[in-house]
C-alpha cells in the first residue's frame, strides 16, 4: 500500500515541532551555536592571516634573497650581486630608462607593546623611491612620506593602530639614531601595514651593514619571469632565490595559518561532541514525547522512511538555526584585530578576522552535520516503533 | 537526614532516563576533560619559562635578537663585578632534510658551555670527544631518539642563516638532570661555524647571538644586568640583559594572543555544556511537574522541591565532572606523547583540577536554576493539570 502523501511529512510540521518546545530548542541551539561560533572564528582567523600576507606585494614583482635564507631578515645580498641582477634581461624600466629594482634592508627592531606585555619585533624596511612606486597599493594617509637621505620614517597603519601604537611625531631610537615618524601609510590591509619604512641607504649606515637584505625587481610583463629566471640561473655564482612577491609573503604565513587551523579544528571537533550529545538528548526527548503521535502517523499510512526523514529534518533544522546564530555572532568578530608574532619570520604581524562566503558555506554544512549526527539514532528509534505499541503508550 | 533522603531521590530520578543521563554524563565528562587539557596547554607553555637556573643572565642586542653582538664582548662581560663566568651561543637555524624537521640548533662555545649548563649531563668521555672534534655535535636524548641518531652518526644540515650544506658528527648525547630539562637541542662548535663563515660571508663572522652569564649571587641579578648594559651604553651594539626566566617569558609574550584565545575557548566549552545540561534538567523538570505539584499538595515546602531539583542536577554534574577529572590524567599523558616536541613539561596542575571541579558545580547550579524557579512559581492546581 502506498502512503497517502507521497512526498512525506511537510516541513511546516517539522518546524512546528521545534517551536512547540521553545526552551529545549533554544538551549540545544545555543550550545551548538557556541561550537559553530568557535569553528567560524578559527577559520576566519586563518583566512585573515592568509589574506593579509597573501595580499602583500604585486604579482609582477619578484623578491630576490640569498639562496636558502628563506626570510628577508636572514638574507644578505652584496652590492656586486645587486649590480649584476640589475643588468639581467626581462626587467621593466623606470622613467629614467634604468631597470625597476629596489635594494632593500630589513631589520627587526624591538618596540614596547602598549599593553606593557613584552616587546614586539617590528619589521623596519629600508626602501627607495622606486620601491614605493613598485607597491602601488601603498598610500600615505596622514603626514608625508619620508624624505630620501633623512632620518625620517613612515609607519604602516596597523603599527599606528595596534598594540605598538606609533603616532606622527614619535621619536624612535634604533641603530644609535633617532628616527622621526613623519607619516602613516595604508597598504590595503596587507602585510606591509605591519612594517615601518625608511630610507634604504640611511638604514645601511645606521646598522653598519655592507649588504642588502633583499632585492625587489619589477618584471617587464607577466611573461618575463621565465626569461629573467633563466638568465639568473646562468649565473651560478649569484646563488640567489627568486619568488614572485605575492607568493613570497603568502609562504611566510603558511606555518602560522596551518597551526591556527589545526589547533582550531581539533578543539572544534572535541567541542562538537558535546553539542551533538545535546542535540541527541533533545531529539530522543522529542521522539519520546510524541510516541502516540508517531503511531498515529504510521496508522495513517506514513512509512518508516517518512518518519526517519521528518526527525532528521527536524535535527537538521535545529543545526541550521544554530549555525545561523553562530555565524551572526562570528560576523561581529570581524571587528577584531589580532597582533601576534609570526613564528616563521619572528616578526610582529597584525591581521583582521575575515568572513568569506566559503567559510559561511563550510560552517553551515558543519552545523547541519552536527544536527544530523545528533538526530540519526533518535530518528531510527522513532521509525522502529510498532504502530499498536505506540498508540497504546501513555 | 533530609539531605540523605534528597540524595537517594536524586539517584532514583537520575536512573529514570538512563540514556539521557548517560549522554549528559558523557557530555559533561568531555567538556571537563577538554577544559582541563586546554588549561594545561597554556600552563605548560608558561612552565617552560619557569625552568632554568635563576643565577643565569642572558645578554643580547638592545635592538632585537636578530642583531648579533661582537664576540669580543665576552671578555668585557667577564670583568663586570659579580660575574662568575660567561659563555655564548648562536642560533644556527639549519634545516635537517626537510623544513618540517624543526629543532633548536645552537653554535656554542664548546669549552665553557656545559660548565654553565650543569643540567645538561654528558658523559665525560663524550664531552671530551666533542671538544676535540671541531665538526662534532652534542644532541639531547629526546632528539636523538626521535631521529634514531647514535654517537658517531653524521647529520647533514642545510644552512639558512649560514649558507651552505653542513655536516656534523654526533659525539655525545646529553641527558637532562630532571624531566624538566629541554632534551631537544642540537649543539655544535661556534668556532667551527665561525671560521667556515669567515671565508664566505665576512659580515657574519665573529658575531654571537646571546651571552649566557653566570653570576655569583642570584639576588644581585638586577644590579649585575644593569652593570653589563651600562658598560656597552652608546656603543655600536648596545645590550639588553635579563634573567633567563624573563628572557623566555619574552618569547611567550610574543604569542600571548594565541594563548589568550586558547584560554577563552576553554571557558566557552563550559558554556556549551552548561546549555546541554540545562536542557536535560529543564526536560526532567517539565516531565515531573505533576509530581512536584503532588509533593506540594502533600505539604512539602517549595524549598524541598527546589532542593530535589538542585540535588539531582548537582549529582549529575559532579558525577560527570569527577569522571572528566579522572580521564584528564590519561588524556594529558597521551596528548604529551603526541606532541613531545612542543612541550618540555606537561602536567595537570592542582589549580586546574580545582577549576574543573568548580566548573562542574557551576554547571550543576546553573542548570537547576530555571527549573527550580519554575517549580516555585507554578500553582499546585496547574501543576497537577499539566500535560507533557
Amino acid at each position: 500500500m502506498s502512503a497517502p502523501l507521497g512526498s512525506g511529512l511537510s516541513l511546516a510540521y517539522v518546524a512546528r515541532n521545534l517551536i512547540a518546545r521553545k526552551l529545549t530548542t533554544l538551549l540545544t541551539a545555543a550550545g551548538m551555536a557556541l561550537v559553530v561560533f568557535v569553528f567560524a572564528t578559527v577559520l576566519m582567523m586563518a583566512e585573515g592571516l592568509r589574506q593579509t600576507l597573501g595580499g602583500t606585494g604585486s604579482y609582477n614583482n619578484l623578491v630576490i634573497i640569498r639562496q636558502g635564507s628563506q626570510t628577508e631578515v636572514q638574507s644578505t645580498i652584496t652590492r656586486e650581486q645587486a649590480n649584476m641582477v640589475e643588468s639581467l634581461p626581462g626587467l621593466a624600466s623606470g622613467a629614467g630608462g634604468q631597470a625597476r629594482i629596489t635594494r632593500e634592508v630589513l631589520v627587526l627592531v624591538n618596540m614596547p607593546r602598549k599593553d606593557g606585555k613584552g616587546l614586539a619585533n617590528v619589521v623596519v624596511r629600508g626602501t627607495t623611491p622606486v620601491g614605493i612606486e613598485m607597491r602601488p597599493q601603498v598610500k600615505i594617509t596622514a603626514g608625508s612620506l619620508f624624505r630620501p637621505g633623512s632620518s625620517e620614517v613612515v609607519v604602516g597603519s596597523a603599527m599606528a593602530r595596534g598594540k605598538v601604537g606609533l603616532k606622527i611625531g614619535d621619536r624612535l631610537s634604533f641603530g644609535l639614531r633617532e628616527w622621526t615618524v613623519v607619516g602613516v601609510f595604508d597598504a590595503g590591509g596587507s602585510g606591509f601595514d605591519s612594517e615601518i619604512w625608511g630610507d634604504s641607504e640611511q638604514m645601511m649606515q645606521a646598522f653598519r651593514r655592507q649588504a642588502y637584505s633583499s632585492l625587489v625587481v619589477g618584471l617587464r610583463d607577466a611573461g618575463s619571469y621565465a626569461l629573467f629566471d633563466e638568465a639568473l640561473q646562468r649565473q651560478p655564482q649569484l646563488k640567489l632565490d627568486t619568488k614572485r612577491e605575492v607568493q613570497f609573503y603568502a609562504d611566510q604565513s603558511e606555518n602560522l595559518a596551518n597551526f591556527i587551523s589545526i589547533l582550531g579544528q581539533t578543539i572544534t571537533i572535541i567541542f562538537s561532541l558535546g553539542a551533538i550529545i545535546g542535540a541527541m538528548i533533545t531529539m530522543y526527548a522529542s521522539v519520546a514525547n510524541r510516541t502516540r503521535e508517531i503511531g498515529t502517523l504510521r496508522a495513517l499510512g506514513f512509512r518508516r522512511g517518512n518518519i526517519v526523514m521528518a526527525f532528521l529534518q527536524e535535527a537538521m533544522l535545529l543545526g541550521l538555526v544554530a549555525g545561523v546564530f553562530g555565524l551572526i555572532a562570528a560576523a561581529f568578530m570581524q571587528r577584531v584585530e589580532i597582533s601576534t608574532t609570526n613564528v616563521q619570520t619572528f616578526s610582529e604581524v597584525v591581521f583582521r578576522l575575515i568572513l568569506t562566503p566559503g567559510i559561511v558555506v563550510e560552517v553551515l554544512l558543519f552545523s547541519v552535520l552536527m544536527g544530523v549526527l545528533g538526530g540519526v539514532l533518535p530518528a531510527v528509534r522513532a521509525s522502529r516503533l510498532e504502530i499498536v505499541d505506540a498508540l497504546r503508550s501513555v | 537526614m533530609l539531605y540523605g533522603y534528597v540524595l537517594k531521590l536524586a539517584r532514583k530520578n537520575m536512573l529514570r532516563h538512563r540514556l539521557r543521563t548517560g549522554l549528559t554524563l558523557a557530555g559533561i565528562a568531555i567538556a571537563i576533560v577538554s577544559f582541563g587539557l586546554l588549561r594545561t596547554v597554556v600552563d605548560s607553555w608558561y612552565a617552560g619559562a619557569e625552568l632554568g637556573s635563576s643565577g643565569r643572565l642572558i645578554t643580547r642586542s638592545e635592538a632585537s635578537l636578530s642583531f648579533p653582538l661582537p664576540a669580543t664582548y665576552s671578555e668585557r662581560i667577564r670583568k663586570v663585578p659579580g660575574v662568575r663566568s660567561v659563555t655564548f651561543a648562536n642560533w644556527f637555524g639549519g634545516i635537517y632534510i626537510d623544513e618540517k624537521n624543526f629543532f633548536a640548533q645552537f653554535a656554542v662555545d664548546a669549552q665553557s658551555y656545559f660548565d654553565l649548563y650543569p643540567e645538561f649531563r654528558v658523559a665525560p668521555a663524550e664531552l671530551a670527544d666533542f671538544k676535540r672534534d671541531r665538526r662534532g655535535a652534542i644532541v639531547g636524548r629526546k632528539l636523538a631518539k626521535k631521529y634514531g641518531w647514535k654517537v658517531g652518526d653524521q647529520v647533514p644540515l642545510r644552512g639558512t642563516i649560514y649558507p651552505g650544506n653542513w655536516s656534523f658528527t654526533i659525539r655525545g648525547i646529553y641527558q637532562g638532570a630532571d624531566d624538566k630539562t629541554d632534551e631537544n637541542q642540537f649543539l655544535m662548535h661556534w668556532h667551527y661555524v665561525n671560521e667556515t663563515i669567515k671565508a664566505l660571508l665576512p659580515s657574519l663572522a665573529d658575531k654571537v647571538g646571546v651571552f649566557i652569564v653566570d653570576i655569583r649571587d642570584p639576588a644581585q641579578a638586577a644590579a649585575v644586568s644593569a652593570a653589563i648594559d651600562s658598560s656597552f651604553k652608546n656603543s655600536l651594539a648596545e645590550t639588553r640583559t635579563e634573567t633567563q626566566k624573563a628572557f623566555q617569558l619574552g618569547f611567550i609574550a610574543m604569542v600571548d594572543t594565541i594563548l589568550l584565545a586558547i584560554q577563552t575557548v576553554a571557558y566557552v566549552v563550559v558554556l556549551i555544556i552548561m546549555a546541554v545540561m540545562a536542557n536535560t534538567m529543564a526536560m526532567a523538570a517539565r516531565e515531573r511537574m505533576r509530581e512536584y505539584a503532588t509533593l506540594k499538595a502533600l505539604g512539602f515546602s517549595d524549598g524541598f522541591v527546589s532542593l530535589l531539583i538542585f540535588g539531582e542536577s548537582l549529582a549529575l554534574s559532579l558525577a560527570g565532572g569527577l569522571l572528566g577529572i579522572l580521564l584528564t590524567f590519561p588524556a594529558a599523558a597521551s596528548f604529551f606523547r603526541a606532541t613531545r616536541d612542543l612541550f618540555v613539561v606537561f602536567e595537570v596542575r592542582p589549580e586546574t583540577v580545582l577549576l574543573q571541579l568548580g566548573s562542574a558545580v557551576l554547571i550543576g547550579l546553573c542548570a537547576a536554576l530555571a527549573p527550580a524557579l519554575n517549580s516555585r512559581r507554578i500553582r499546585i492546581v496547574d501543576g497537577l493539570r499539566a500535560v507533557t
